[in-house]
């Protein structure tokens, strides 16, 4: 029979190649579901991985995915690697997205260059608020912040939905559920004239950048992590789990809330029940396929904006229900979980006594 | 005030209401007394609603369809147990990507299934007594489910309790080494507790569209799994607790009916809120003594076990 064993040191091919072989299997597992729905698979592929990337408007397409991914997942691998489990982050995205609508909305043709970031600051603001919330409950009283953070996302979407339908709703709307579509001086500047792509994704550069220093080379983020990997080291050594907690948690809920905040201010426009986009979920496994890792970040949260845009396609060119995106998020997470194991363990035929 | 006929109907949909979270809760506490925590409850839930609802149109069997749900569930929590407890993988990320998963897989299954009804729903009463004024249309009108989660609830207190195979779930969940030491397979045990969590969490979900909301609509399950899972810890991981916190929730979410149904000025999504907010409220009072819920966990809750060569 075969028997797991650990390996007398991590295996470096497999640390990289995990990523890979786990969507090699996600893509097998795909090319069955489309066989099995008597679609072409190869036309099946082509909308994940070619079209996605085929033409300059794509690729601005694509980073419209790709900059909200990247900032969650930043402030979640800082979680994650802190060992708290801040599964909320669609709802701090979403009170991100209703703060900085809030400012937004309250723009005038007069308004100066300052609205702008001042409706980015209060995303960032209201996200960081909102995982206050799971942050005050842990530290205080011990309260799950996997559950809390998790109820709080259907609160923060019972508020949007409360706001878009109420107080907020355009008076001009025709009653839609939906504010007034944003001056151009509280929405996010775009690159290239007649292409969505907009300043986010410089945003999410130095994000990144910023990140990698925090983790690799500040004393806080080296706290942060032995308090996760090893917490009994960390109390002796006299590290602060509970700046941990408030320092993650914080940070994650802030990069949330940007991200919210940029996507109203960018190619939504508006405040509308249909704000949150699951963004916070997918970048859970952005997260872990990127090795929590800024760079490997990058490169999860591109592949999984080829999810998102090839479901889309999926939907609109071959008749396949959007869900797919759905299916081969989670298949990835298994399958990386997966392998991941035989980094640190291999298989070994063993003769039965 | 309220007249005493809608009391009894606030008695009977919190009882329905209730069911739900209480089968899951149940499912969950099983394997979290073996040691093993399942974030996967959603997505188990949401799979197995569809796939009960699907084998309910297309055979005309409630039956089976509690079947197909229970069996979907159990399936979906063996392919968890074996990457937790074989390979040893995160058992928080897994289970996220088990919820993640499920609720992908639900919504692109059941795009065909939005637009099919079910077979007639059957009244279920209990005869004579149904009919009794007040307690009838309160107490005994109910699906067969709700009597059976009531019955689950006592039958795994006993179980748990009183029973040498509960001992040994127990006594796997408190120190595998010793269970393992004792010569009990630690890891088989666990993959069963780990199926018999998530057959009943499939239960739990059928019942949402088969009973509850009889039809299907994508991600209809709105957290329910999550409030299970809350639920074992703001239960102890005590059966009958389980099955009264599963009522308190009933209420609360009934009680946002009853009091539009009163005309109560409030809009109708601040309702909405109550039973998240009341999770994370009773969540928080519980939670408050580390020493108390320390005492009450399985030790070994969300740890791998390896046994030595």
């Amino acid at each position: 029979m075969f028997k797991l064993e650990p390996r007398p040191a991590p295996s470096k091919l497999l640390t990289f190649t995990s990523p890979l072989i786990a969507l090699a299997i996600t893509v097998l597992v795909g090319v069955a579901l489309f066989v099995a729905l008597g679609k072409d698979p190869l036309a099946g592929l082509q909308m994940f991985f070619v079209e996605p990337l085929k033409s300059g408007y794509a690729l601005s397409e694509l980073s419209l995915k790709a900059t909200p991914l990247v900032l969650i997942a930043l402030g979640l691998s800082v979680c994650f690697r802190a060992n708290l489990w801040n599964i909320g982050a669609e709802g701090q995205f979403i009170l991100g997205a209703v703060c900085a609508g809030g400012v937004a909305m309250q723009a005038t043709p007069e308004s100066g260059p300052l609205l702008m970031p001042a409706v980015l600051a209060a995303g960032a603001l209201g996200g960081m608020a909102w995982a206050g919330i799971v942050a005050l409950l842990r530290d205080r009283f011990n309260a799950s912040e996997i559950l809390v953070s998790l109820m709080l996302v259907y609160v923060a979407e019972m508020l949007l939905s409360y706001l878009v339908y109420g107080p907020w709703k355009d008076p001009n709307g025709y009653n839609f559920p939906q504010t007034i579509t944003f001056l151009e001086a509280a929405r996010v500047p775009k690159l290239v004239q007649g292409w969505r792509m907009n300043i986010g994704m410089f945003i999410a550069a130095v994000a990144v950048v910023g990140f990698a220093v925090f983790l690799y080379r500040t004393f806080a983020g080296f706290q942060l992590q032995v308090g996760g990997l090893a917490p009994a080291a960390a109390r002796y050594a006299g590290f602060s789990s509970r700046r941990a907690l408030w320092t993650a948690l914080l940070l994650s809920g802030g990069m949330a809330g940007l991200a919210g905040a940029l996507d109203v201010a960018g190619p939504q426009g508006q405040l509308t029940p249909y704000v949150p986009l699951g963004y916070g979920f997918a970048a859970i496994i952005v997260a872990f396929v990127g090795r929590l890792n800024p760079f490997g970040i990058v490169f999860s949260a591109v592949l999984m904006s080829m999810f998102y845009i090839g479901g889309e396609l999926a939907q609109s060119r071959l008749g396949l229900p959007k869900a797919l995106t759905g299916v081969f998020q989670g298949l990835l997470l298994f399958a990386l979980l997966a392998c991941d194991t035989f980094i640190h363990q291999r298989l070994r035929w063993v003769s039965k006594k | 005030m309220i007249s005493a006929e809608s009391l009894a109907l606030l008695i009977a949909a919190t009882l329905n209401a209730g069911t739900v979270v209480a089968l899951a809760s149940l499912g969950l506490l099983i394997n979290e007394r073996a040691g093993v925590l399942n974030l996967g409850a959603e997505g188990m839930m949401l799979v197995a609603a569809i796939a009960g609802y699907a084998a309910c149109v297309h055979t005309g069997s409630d039956l089976v369809g509690f079947a197909a749900a229970a069996g979907a569930g159990a399936l979906l929590a063996a392919a968890f147990g074996v990457l937790v407890i074989w390979l040893g993988t995160n058992q928080y990320a897994t289970g996220l990507a088990l919820s993640l998963f499920g609720t992908g897989l639900s919504a692109f299954v059941g795009i065909t299934y939005t637009q099919l009804r079910l077979p007639e729903r059957v009244n279920h009463a209990i005869p004579y007594l149904a009919d009794l004024p007040f307690v009838g249309p309160a107490f005994f009108r109910h699906h067969p489910l709700v009597y059976a989660t009531i019955a689950l609830a006592i039958g795994l207190t006993w179980f748990l309790l009183r029973s040498r195979a509960g001992l040994v779930l127990r006594a796997v969940g408190e120190s595998p080494e010793s269970a393992h030491a004792l010569g009990y397979a630690v890891r088989p045990i666990r993959l069963l507790a780990v199926c018999v969590g998530g057959a009943l969490c499939g239960v739990a979900g059928a019942y949402i569209s088969l009973v509850y909301t009889p039809l299907w609509v994508e991600g209809m399950v709105a957290g329910k799994g999550w409030i299970a899972l809350a639920l074992t810890t703001f239960a102890t991981w005590r059966p009958l607790r389980v099955l009264l916190g599963a009522y308190l929730f009933g209420g609360v979410t009934m009680l946002q009916f009853q009091l539009q149904g009163q005309g109560v000025q409030v809009p109708s999504q601040l309702l909405t809120m109550l039973p998240y907010l009341a999770t994370i409220v009773v969540l928080v009072l519980i939670s408050r003594n580390p020493t108390w819920i320390r005492i009450n966990m399985p030790a070994s809750l969300g740890k791998p076990f390896h046994p030595g060569a």
